[in-house]
């Protein structure tokens, strides 16, 4: 009885921490210039490819790779950021939504172009593939990778957000941006680094992604909608909200695919919308 | 420029919107030119009738988005609700077309009305989620439920009876695109009609400004409300038309992708500009068919690239390009 439950939570568990690694830099980005960039997960496709690349055609054992997908991800997001969504800050929503998401349509045909539509295969470590049993339960060793990446990266965060002096400037403008900016801080200056980080994240996170969810032209579009929910009901520009709100996520979207297969993702969404009218700010949103 | 608008009395507001009222032969030369296709296009006619179905469709966009600035990720929704109605209905009842389209938009209008007061109460992210959420969940009910949807496999067994029990539904579409005109032009009466009135005006006020419209005392969330459901009803009637002319219904009338052409039709003819749609989806299904030998994968580039292009560039569509250029002319030899 309760084997199949904590093996659902665990694996639920890993798959939200999946969603917290693509989802935690838009929750900070949105915050601080109130920018709805729809392209994030473009990010988190373009590091899964740079994986799936280096393994592929250069040979990189895959660990090594993670941080190049970050990287690449992250210089790719500053390149955007300075060409394209730099002018967009002060435009509409609308307006916002429609360049953000023309960016996903060039991002999801470019990748159709380069690298095919078919799933992308990555061949994972040995130390990685296997798993251990713990008092009955399957852990997979990937699984426990991710989640320690995960839990390192969101304390990481979480200790930077809150003591270091970029942190502070970070929380200032998302707190009040006009004033931060009255203050002297260069917000603009901290977005651009922000923004890459984020994106580097995410682009992180899309390498992870592959060995569990696999990786093709569509992901862009997929996990933008998780990738929503996490910021909408995390709230915007809190770690540990995105945190909580990922895990919730990822448990409870496995165990309705585990036990009310034949909804889908029906319950999400309407946990997702019910969720939004009762707290429009999010569960753990402060405004 | 366009002309000072300083209204002093309920009169001259009156006097103002019945000159906006007034049709110019522009417009006129426009609707009789609509009529061509069976002169001059005789083999695409089909095509025709789908363009007409779409302008419908992002006319209906057009009425929330352009006018009372509520931004949508899910119109679909109501499209997908009207084409699986007049579906399901023909398929198990009558295929009587008049009938259908009626019952599919006031099916579409009820769904629209429930879910207008979700909508009324948000702006910025939380609205546009919300609207990406409903019509996810929609299209999601719609693949669970294949027993009356058929799923991912689409809707079986689309039986619509002749037009009157005279003109059949046929391969060329000279019924169907006679048929699709007809219901675009008055469904256009009526939104001309609507936001020439001073309905239509308070809707461009909650448009510029969601703060000061309720100070001067108007009932924001009842106009919204409104406004929504109108919408609903006629992105419903396009769903149907488009269900009732091709005979078949499959899930991407309820996808995002869906949602997503539609608003990209509307933003390449121009928002907030009655015609934009109509404009927006003849010059987007026009290309379409002419690329119709590219991979929609590829497709999706250049629409991306000229939603960006739009977006940057031309602010105001198609239309307000053309205001713009004109404008200028009249400046330079005037």
């Amino acid at each position: 009885m309760w084997g199949p439950l904590a093996g659902i939570v665990f694996d639920g568990f890993a798959y939200g921490m999946l969603l917290f690694l693509l989802s935690v830099g838009l929750s900070v980005t949105l915050g601080m210039m109130n920018f709805i960039n729809l392209a994030h997960c473009s990010f988190g496709m373009l590091g899964g490819y740079v994986t799936v690349t280096l393994i592929d055609q250069a040979g990189w054992p895959f660990l090594a790779t993670l941080p190049a997908a970050f990287v690449v991800a992250a210089i790719m997001s500053v390149l955007l950021e300075r060409l394209l969504f730099r002018r967009m800050y002060r435009a509409s929503d609308l307006d916002q939504c429609l360049v953000t998401i023309g960016v996903v349509f060039m991002s999801v045909a470019g990748a159709a172009y380069i690298w095919g539509t078919v799933q992308q295969p990555v061949q994972l470590p040995a130390y990685l593939s296997g798993s251990r049993i713990y008092f009955g339960i399957n852990f997979g060793e990937y699984r426990l990778f991710l989640i320690a990446v995960a839990v390192v990266i969101a304390l990481a965060l979480v200790a930077g957000l809150e003591w270091t002096r970029f942190g502070a400037q970070v929380r200032a403008a998302v707190d009040n941006q006009r004033m931060a900016r009255g203050l002297g801080l260069d917000v603009d200056g901290a977005f651009s680094l922000t923004f890459a980080l984020g994106s580097g994240l995410a682009g992180l996170g899309g390498a992870l992604a592959i060995a569990m969810v696999g990786l093709d032209p569509a992901f862009a579009f997929a996990y933008l909608v998780y990738v929503l929910i996490v910021v909408s009901v995390g709230g915007l520009a809190s770690i540990g909200g995105s945190f909580a709100a990922a895990a919730l996520l990822g448990i409870s979207d496995m165990a309705g695919k585990y036990y009310v297969p034949e909804l889908g993702s029906f319950l999400i969404y309407l946990v997702m919308v019910g969720l939004l009218v009762w707290r429009p700010a999010g569960l753990f949103g402060r405004r | 420029m366009a002309s000072p608008q300083t209204v002093a009395s309920p009169a001259a507001a009156h006097l103002y919107l019945e000159r906006q009222t007034r049709w110019n032969w522009a417009e006129i030369a426009f609707w009789i030119a609509a009529l061509s296709p069976y002169l001059l296009f005789d083999s695409y006619l089909q095509l025709a009738s789908q363009i007409a179905i779409t302008a419908l469709f992002a006319l209906s966009l057009d009425l929330i988005l352009g006018y009372a600035g509520i931004v949508s990720l899910g119109h679909a929704a109501f499209f997908g609700v009207g084409a699986y109605t007049a579906g399901i209905l023909s398929k198990y009842y009558w295929g009587e077309p008049l009938s259908l389209l009626v019952v599919s938009a006031a099916l579409a209008g009820l769904v629209g009305y429930a879910s207008s007061f979700i909508i009324a109460r948000f702006r910025h992210l939380a609205l546009i989620m919300i609207t990406l959420g409903l019509g996810l969940l929609l299209y999601e009910a719609a693949n669970s439920a294949s027993w009356l949807t058929g799923g991912a496999d689409g809707l079986q067994g689309v039986r619509i009876r002749p037009l009157f029990e005279t003109f059949k539904f046929d391969l060329y579409g000279r019924t169907a695109y006679a048929y699709s005109l007809v219901v675009l032009f008055l469904s256009f009466l009526v939104a001309r009609r609507l936001i020439h009135s001073p309905f239509g005006l308070a809707l461009r006020g909650i448009r510029e400004n969601p703060l000061r419209m309720p100070a001067i005392g108007a009932p924001m969330a009842s106009h919204i409300r409104r406004i929504y459901t109108l919408a609903a009803v006629m992105a419903g009637m396009a769903g149907a038309l488009l269900a009732e002319t091709t005979s078949t219904v499959s899930l991407e009338v309820l996808s995002f992708q869906r949602s997503a052409d539609v608003l990209v039709i509307l933003i390449l003819g121009g928002a907030g500009r009655l015609y934009g749609g109509i404009l927006g989806a003849i010059a987007y299904m026009v290309a379409r068919d002419q690329f119709s030998g590219v991979n929609p994968q590829y497709w999706y580039f250049w629409i991306g690239l000229m939603l960006v292009a739009v977006v940057m560039f031309l602010p105001n569509g198609i239309l307000g390009g053309l205001a713009k250029l004109s404008a200028s002319w009249r400046r330079r030899f005037t």
